[in-house]
């Protein structure tokens, strides 16, 4: 919305905008500035009873193997490539997509854990688009008729409840991020950049419409990735919560790579910090073992390093993670409420480390 | 069309009366984000509660001006979003002017990758007892380049009132920082002139630091000159792990591992432990593993200034001090050196090679301490030779 322009000859560009999503209607058109529609219906994106997140044309399902918490939101992913186009393999790091590519994820909540995908509360859907000048984030917040969603740049809340996997009642004030904010997470080297998809990350079985597959393979065999090597040969991120896919080392370092090394990676926002926690970092300092914080302030709770060896809770590392103050949480958004499963995970890790 | 509207309001900046608080936020965060190269957010007189952080990321050329300190307040008391109060990041020629800020739940303003930052006539502080539940820094510019920070005012920070990091090009001036665990911090910087600022009441009242494991590793060509440094004993409300916790508490000026330092015509009163330090990192007792890391100060000049202290203990209870306090009694001298020097900048008689010294002439009321800190602070004593530079 940046594009936006508030300058003297808005008239003109309120008609012209106006104009453009009229023509936009027509839909599978990948809209790019000067304007983008107000609602998620316009797209086209979804078939359908929008809130069914009914895949159209050229849509495909994702899913990481290793995802970021996000309050206990589930997410529905898809991706559309530009039509013939493919996505060149690459062996580390975040494809390269093409430009034209659309990532859209929708963050919902089953009434019931218990009963996944039923009576969903869907909060907001959320576009990357792969634009000609780089990546550009949108978001569409849902009404709670559920019909629509509408596009919202300043950022918002949500009361959301919902009954946890243990059957308990949970709630939580959903906080759906302004757009700077989308670039505080999604940032290197100050450019916008997805977070999740990489080949490590998609390397995994998911349901497809033709059945359960790989995803590499799917992606390969539908023409959707070039270049790609023998499956086996491929890097797998271990599923955090999955001991058979990886050992307490990998499953603890996929999911710090996917909840902090967006930020905490050289090329990231929380570069000044010297704390690096992308999974290929090596060196102990930078992954905060014995490491003085730099800029903590009270995020230190008062301990003295980011990871002590076999201490969790003389750590800092994990002491940000089990608070729930704005100024020490961490992540900095997206977790108004502790993610015990995950903080276990930690805790168990830098317990067990020597 | 609801943003449409607010695009118009962005536009012809009518007053916000009518806007609730929550809109307000909405208001002054969609104008950040829609503000096109040249423009001004007009922030109203009043005072106004922000949940979330105020965010200005990817612009040109754009100003946030309120109406005055104190007439415009801007308070995160209740912030449940955000790590600081206002943070800008990724842009070019911004300035922030003529507003309060109170009660980040983090950092006050923040501001990353900027190059051309302008801090003027703004007051950023945490109300109430100073304590270690405040937020870190009041004015954080990191990584930034031509950082101007003029008429500003720090409180109450649990870590740097005013703190530049990592970044090049610095003026701070005109300022005042008072109630903070540090009140004026250069880290990891290079080329800052600071001058005509006022320091007091903070543990610290003037810290230039460089520490190891940062992007930016080495800092210096510091100048502190013509500023008021007074009465720095508050308390060290510091949480623990920072490294300013270990700073004690009566600390006028601290130089920590930096380079091509020039002190001169300061008024450096009445900080009870010191009134300058020169320190090694080694002396923080921290480990050192960043290779690429030097922790040692070197290229030191410290001239003109004007020292006086009370006759008393040294404040606080930092082992430092004690060790002071032991040695010398209510009369701790005036500057205060951790005796470490880097062995690759000496000569073959132990002395400095040229351009390397620390060179300490010329003040009112001058005395130095070495701290023998090498050989476990055994010999802690006066120095009564010339800390002149031979060339």
């Amino acid at each position: 919305m940046n594009h936006l322009n508030v300058s003297n000859s808005m008239m003109i560009r309120i008609i012209f905008t106006s104009l453009i999503c009229f023509f936009s209607l027509v839909s599978f058109i990948n809209f790019t500035g000067p304007s983008y529609p107000e609602k998620l219906s316009e797209w086209g994106i979804f078939e359908g009873n929008l809130a069914l997140l009914k895949p159209g044309k050229g849509l495909v399902p994702y899913s990481l193997n290793t995802p970021l918490f996000t309050d206990y939101a589930e997410k529905s992913r898809f991706v559309r490539l530009p039509a013939g186009v493919s996505v060149e393999y690459k062996a580390n790091g975040v494809l390269d997509f093409p430009v034209g590519t659309l990532l859209v994820k929708t963050f919902y909540y089953s009434a019931d854990f218990r009963k996944p995908g039923q009576d969903k509360d869907i909060v907001e859907t959320r576009l990357l688009i792969n634009e000609a000048a780089g990546w550009k984030a949108l978001t569409y917040v849902w009404n709670d008729k559920q019909k629509e969603a509408f596009l919202e740049i300043a950022g918002d809340d949500r009361q959301v409840t919902f009954i946890d996997k243990e059957g308990k009642a949970q709630q939580v004030r959903y906080v759906i991020p302004n757009q700077n904010q989308c670039k505080g997470c999604h940032n290197s080297n100050d450019r916008m950049i997805p977070i999740g998809p990489s080949v490590a990350q998609l390397n995994g079985d998911i349901l497809f419409q033709s059945g359960k597959q790989n995803q590499i393979s799917y992606w390969k065999s539908h023409g959707m990735m070039l270049h790609v090597p023998a499956l086996q040969t491929i890097a797998r991120t271990a599923v955090w919560n999955d001991p058979k896919t990886g050992d307490l080392n990998a499953r603890a370092r996929a999911y710090l790579d996917i909840n902090c090394a967006h930020c905490h990676r050289r090329e990231g926002p929380a570069q000044t910090s010297g704390l690096f926690l992308t999974m290929h970092e090596n060196d102990p300092t930078t992954i905060g073992i014995n490491k003085p914080p730099v800029a903590a302030g009270n995020g230190s709770g008062g301990r003295l390093v980011d990871i002590l060896p076999g201490k969790a809770t003389e750590s800092i590392l994990w002491y940000r993670m089990q608070t729930n103050l704005p100024g020490e949480r961490m992540p900095e958004l997206g977790r108004g409420l502790l993610h015990a499963e995950g903080l276990a995970l930690i805790k168990e890790w830098i317990d067990k480390m020597k | 069309m609801k943003l449409f509207s607010l695009v118009l309001i962005a536009c012809t900046g009518l007053p916000v009366a009518v806007f609730s608080q929550k809109d307000f936020q909405k208001k002054i965060q969609s104008q950040m984000i829609l503000a096109e190269p040249g423009a001004v957010v007009e922030l109203p007189e009043g005072t106004f509660t922000l949940t979330n952080t105020l965010s200005l990321d990817g612009k040109k050329k754009i100003t946030i001006r309120g109406k005055g300190v104190d007439k415009t307040i801007l308070s995160f008391k209740g912030q449940t979003d955000g790590a600081e109060g206002i943070r800008v990041s990724d842009g070019s020629d911004i300035i922030l002017e003529d507003f309060t800020l109170q009660d980040a739940k983090g950092d006050g303003i923040k501001t990353m990758h900027v190059i051309g930052i302008t801090f003027r006539n703004i007051k950023a502080e945490w109300t109430g007892t100073p304590g270690p539940e405040n937020g870190g820094y009041a004015f954080y510019p990191v990584q930034c380049e031509n950082v101007l920070i003029d008429h500003c005012e720090a409180i109450g920070a649990s870590d740097a009132g005013i703190y530049v990091g990592q970044s090049k090009d610095i003026v701070v001036k005109n300022s005042k920082a008072h109630h903070n665990v540090a009140g004026i911090e250069i880290e990891n910087s290079l080329r800052a002139d600071v001058f005509d600022n006022e320091a007091w009441q903070n543990a610290g009242g003037v810290l230039v630091f460089d520490l190891p494991d940062l992007v930016q590793k080495k800092g210096g060509q510091v100048k502190v000159h013509h500023n008021k440094i007074y009465d720095n004993n508050h308390v060290n409300f510091a949480p623990a792990g920072n490294i300013v916790a270990s700073v004690p508490s009566g600390t006028g000026l601290m130089i920590l591992a930096t380079k091509e330092i020039e002190v001169y015509q300061n008024e450096i009163l009445n900080n009870q432990s010191a009134g300058t330090f020169i320190l090694s990192y080694m002396t923080t007792g921290k480990p050192i593993k960043d290779k690429a890391y030097d922790p040692f100060p070197s290229a030191i000049l410290i001239q003109d200034n004007v020292y006086e202290r009370k006759s008393g203990l040294p404040a606080g209870i930092n082992p430092l001090v004690t060790m002071l306090g032991n040695k010398f009694g209510e009369n701790v001298p005036h500057i205060i050196f951790d005796g470490i020097k880097n062995p690759s900048l000496l000569n073959a008689g132990g002395n400095w090679i040229a351009g390397q010294c620390i060179s300490i002439i010329n003040n009112k009321g001058q005395s130095i301490a070495n701290l023998d800190a090498a050989n476990g602070f055994k010999n802690i004593a006066l120095i009564n030779e010339s800390f002149k530079c031979i060339k």
